[in-house]
């Protein structure tokens, strides 16, 4: 395996470093590996996602992106963020191409990168089915296309790393489902290595290759799970019984983790006083 | 009996609409709306005219709108009206558009780079509470009673609100907007002019539509005190005359040009940023 992504003793603190939001994380990500991230909230899934991104930059530690540290946001890693990352005054099309009008002003792009481009974004445009709202302003989409609309926008510049910070989030459960099967589809076919994090276990399982689990205080790596599906998802193999052993699993580490328990008898106990008032 | 039960019907179908129309952010037709708009500016029209014509109050201090009309006539054609709207809106419009032109980049620069923000924000907001009016007799003492007294009263009135709002504006614009341009691999610079300032420039037109009438405000304290021609000058000499009329109908001229001023900002807005408005 090609390591694309290597995180190296990555630290990240906030406030006067009290706040430890990364401990000591290490990992290696595979060229178009498709990887997920989960954990209870305060792990440092984003913050990881951030780093990697350029946002952030590390307390300590290094990451690297084909052998090379990286310092700030760059071309070669795209985001896609939970919402409102869209420009509501360009329309769909302008907004995919927002990465042309940066480019355009550079002096070592020539015009017929910028034809290419423009012929991409069309490509970009059949293949997240926007072609009918080519013209709209973003405010005039549901949330589902909104999302098509970033990630298209993403890909356009043909970016080797994607980075999704909880894409789909904000989208019912129905819309969701048909974007998994899309953002698989262009894993495939753009060769891209996406880290992909998310708060749904189901999401996380079906749509990746790895699932990373964080876990808080302080922000860390519990474990790995490789995932064992075959390459090519269907919407059936959520029922399989592998699949919801390994959810089961997972959400049994998160829950562990994260230092709740669905307490029984202390339920029972804080419903107790109320039964005996009726 | 069924004039009976028409009656019954038509009573509850009356109740009905009158309920539907009091429901919390509902929606009011076209004309309703009209009605209802029209409704709240003939009332107050209504009772002026009662209580002017009533005898209750005397005509030296409440003119009827008929009288208000009249002076406006008379205004017009013996005195001259045209030419005090003319220079009052000009004193308007320069000391506007001086304060805007000078707020806009200054805003975009505090609300964008810290530093900037740490140099000259304190420093704003601890002039902005300087009566502007206070300043009169010390801009009438350093620039003289010309034209440009009256502008700079209007600038220093308008221009310390404005930097502060319109940098407010700027960092109001949404943080994932710019982190996506950095993702892209947009420059500092490209984020300012591809991003932030396209993303302000509806709140920045807003915030230039609310302090144009404060703009009017200072006109109106300007005149009053350093002038010799204009609306407000006019209102003031008026009271000197016992003409309550003339300053009935200076203030209502001033309401009228600040409504149309204010519905050419709404128009702009409409004009020039259709995503807003398409749903």
């Amino acid at each position: 395996m090609d390591i694309k992504i290597n995180i190296e003793t990555a630290c990240k603190t906030f406030g006067d470093g009290n706040i430890i939001a990364l401990q000591e994380v290490n990992l290696n990500i595979g060229s178009n590996e498709f990887v997920t991230f989960v954990g209870a909230s305060g792990c440092g899934k984003s913050t990881l996602l951030r780093c990697i991104g350029g946002l952030e930059t590390l307390s300590s530690g290094s990451i690297n992106v084909d052998g090379a540290p990286i310092s700030g946001p760059g071309v070669d890693r795209a985001m896609v963020f939970q919402h409102y990352s869209l420009y509501p005054w360009l329309t769909v099309i302008d907004n995919i191409k927002f990465t042309r009008l940066l480019q355009i002003n550079r002096e070592d792009i020539t015009s017929a990168d910028v034809e290419t481009a423009s012929g991409r974004a069309d490509a970009l445009l059949d293949l997240m089915g926007l072609n009918h709202v080519r013209d709209a302003y973003p405010n005039q989409l549901s949330g589902g296309m909104q999302q098509r609309v970033a990630i298209a926008r993403a890909l356009l510049p043909r970016p080797q790393i994607l980075l999704m910070d909880e894409p789909f989030g904000a989208l019912d459960a129905q819309t969701r489902e048909v974007m998994h099967d899309m953002i698989l589809h262009v894993s495939k076919l753009e060769k891209t290595t996406i880290v992909f994090v998310t708060h749904d276990v189901e999401e996380a399982i079906y749509l990746g290759q790895r699932v990373v689990v964080m876990a808080p205080r302080p922000g860390r790596i519990d474990s790995i799970c490789p995932v064992n599906l075959p390459a090519q998802r269907n919407q059936d193999m959520k029922l399989s019984p592998e699949f919801m052993q390994q959810k089961k699993t997972i959400l049994t580490r998160i829950r562990e983790t994260a230092g709740m328990h669905t307490d029984l008898e202390l339920l029972a106990r804080m419903t107790r006083p109320a039964e005996t008032n009726q | 009996m069924s004039t009976d039960k028409t009656c019954q019907l038509l009573q509850r179908s009356v109740i009905s609409g009158w309920n539907a129309l009091w429901v919390i952010r509902g929606h009011l037709g076209h004309r309703v709306y009209l009605l209802f708009a029209l409704t709240g500016m003939l009332l107050p029209l209504a009772a002026w005219w009662w209580l002017s014509g009533s005898g209750m109050m005397d005509k030296v201090f409440m003119p009827g709108p008929v009288d208000v009309l009249l002076r406006l006539y008379s205004w017009f054609n013996d005195d001259n009206l045209l030419g005090d709207m003319w220079i009052s809106t000009y004193r308007v419009a320069a000391g506007f558009t001086l304060s805007a032109i000078l707020a806009i980049p200054l805003g975009i620069m505090i609300g964008t780079y810290r530093p900037v923000q740490a140099l000259l924000e304190p420093l704003t907001d601890f002039i902005r509470y300087m009566p502007a009016v206070a300043f009169i007799p010390l801009v009438m003492l350093w620039v003289g009673i010309d034209e440009s007294s009256k502008i700079a009263i209007i600038f220093i009135g308008t221009f310390f609100q404005m930097v502060l709002m319109i940098a407010e504006d700027v960092r109001r614009v949404p943080i994932t907007q710019i982190e996506a341009a950095q993702t892209m691999g947009a420059t500092r610079s490209e984020i300012v002019s591809l991003v932030i300032i396209p993303s302000v420039k509806p709140a920045l037109l807003d915030t230039l539509r609310i302090t144009m009438g404060w703009a009017w405000t200072y006109l109106v304290v300007a005149e009053l005190v350093a002038a010799n021609s204009g609306l407000g000058y006019a209102i003031l000499r008026a009271q000197r005359f016992m003409q309550t009329d003339k300053i009935f109908a200076g203030i209502i001229l001033i309401g009228l040009i600040g409504l149309a001023i204010d519905q050419l900002f709404r128009w702009l807005h409409r004009k020039n940023f259709p995503w807003l408005y398409k749903k």
